[in-house]
């Protein structure tokens, strides 16, 4: 994504290249273009591009990639808290809603 | 089967207009189901989108003069990438809508075009496995639709490509200012009471006047300045144009009247102010990640707590020791 970028060294996304058939569902779903392919594989081309939305890891065929994929929401992440703190919140514990 | 036009009339400019500034937002919606623009026949074309009206209205005006089906799934009225991250725009939604509109017995193939923003709530195969349609994901924006259409359903990269201009990130913030102001109000109140009885009316109004500055800052400039503040944080961000707010309130307040400690807390509180403002706005972003924002979170949070608690401790000290 140009003239934007997130903090670096927090992307949580893994990709277990030995399991990697190299279908490249990740490639044609990530927003950010954090994979790239590698001869019969695919490979991080830019992981601190990552934003965690679970895409890859919600379309790979094989399970190869993992991510704690969510919301990158302050408000929304602050309502989960107070939710779980059962201090109120505005319902709903994310954003959009 | 309904038949729909693919030409936005007043009332759907209207009612985008009124979404964006929150009001009946969540009853911009369209019921779900199958819907057919221009005349398609079995072989054509089956593209999914959500039923918040204003995505169905971007998607139906960009498919002019086509023969399309659209199935759109029920949302609740939340947008693609919003609806896709909670889930609602999901696997099951998806092979749940294909059954109850019986798409198998009106089309004559089995592929569905969606949005590469839905990708975070749909798994390809397993709605192939369950349903027997394969999901291909086209562009980000419906605008590329047409030309993604024309070229034999090709994603060129530039329709992989994000954006976050300028007009997109201006047309986010008037709900988020509206959303804010809830909260405001009551905090606003708070700060025009207590400046008042610490010192009098004038300088009650200065503070109300300067906190809704600060969060105007947090809220709009922030946002809209976004690439071009320096650092990466959004806390960080929003804390520099709280401090351009602070020194422009400083000098349109003639601030060179004030003691020490009170310059202080306002050089302290309104940046922490805007920072928080500011630090909401990753919501709406696409490039945040849940991590990142967690990182930065326990560092602002914090830091703003102390430096509203030291503010007022300087105002009480400006007030009561000098």
């Amino acid at each position: 994504m140009k003239n934007f970028r997130y903090l670096e060294n927090v992307a949580t996304v893994q990709l277990d290249q030995a399991t990697c058939i190299g279908c490249g569902r990740c490639i044609e779903v990530c927003p950010h273009q954090v994979f790239v392919p590698e001869g019969k594989k695919v490979m991080f081309a830019d992981r601190d591009a990552c934003m965690e939305c679970g895409a890859c890891a919600l379309n790979c065929p094989v399970k190869a990639i993992s991510v704690d994929a969510g919301v990158g929401c302050a408000s929304g992440m602050i309502n989960e808290w107070l939710q779980a703190h059962n201090l109120g919140g505005t319902g709903g514990g994310s954003c959009c809603s | 089967m309904p038949c729909i036009s693919t030409k936005l009339g007043f009332g759907d400019h209207l009612g985008a207009c009124k979404a964006r500034w929150g009001f009946g937002r969540m009853d911009f919606i369209i019921p779900p189901g199958l819907y057919a623009i221009g005349h398609p026949m079995a072989t054509d074309p089956v593209l999914v989108t959500a039923n918040y009206k204003m995505s169905y209205d971007l998607v139906r005006k960009s498919l002019d003069g086509r023969n399309i089906w659209l199935l759109v799934l029920e949302t609740n009225g939340i947008n693609v990438w919003c609806a896709a991250g909670k889930g609602t725009f999901g696997t099951g939604e998806l092979v749940r809508r294909i059954e109850a509109t019986g798409l198998s017995g009106i089309v004559s193939h089995c592929q569905l075009i969606l949005p590469i923003l839905g990708a975070p709530g749909i798994s390809a195969h397993e709605v192939a496995q369950r349903s027997g349609f394969r999901v291909i994901y086209a562009a980000i924006r419906a605008a590329d639709l047409p030309e993604y259409l024309d070229n034999g359903l090709v994603v060129t990269p530039e329709m992989r490509q994000l954006t976050f201009t300028f007009y997109e990130r201006l047309v986010l913030i008037p709900v988020e200012i509206v959303l804010a102001l809830k909260s405001a109000i009551i905090i606003v109140a708070a700060v025009l009471l207590l400046l008042t009885a610490l010192g009098n009316l004038t300088a009650g109004i200065a503070g109300f006047c300067a906190y809704l500055g600060a969060c105007f800052s947090g809220l709009v400039l922030g946002p809209l300045l976004l690439p071009w503040l320096p650092g990466r944080s959004f806390a960080g961000k929003g804390a520099i144009v709280g401090l351009i707010w602070s020194t422009i309130f400083y000098f349109l307040a003639d601030g060179s009247g004030w003691n020490g400690p009170v310059t202080a807390a306002l050089f302290l509180a309104l940046p922490a102010v805007s920072a928080f403002y500011t630090l909401n706005f990753t919501g709406c972003t696409p490039y945040t990640s849940r991590s990142g924002v967690k990182k930065e979170m326990h560092i602002a949070l914090p830091t703003m707590g102390v430096a509203l608690t030291i503010s007022f401790i300087l105002l009480l000290a400006g007030r009561y020791l000098i």
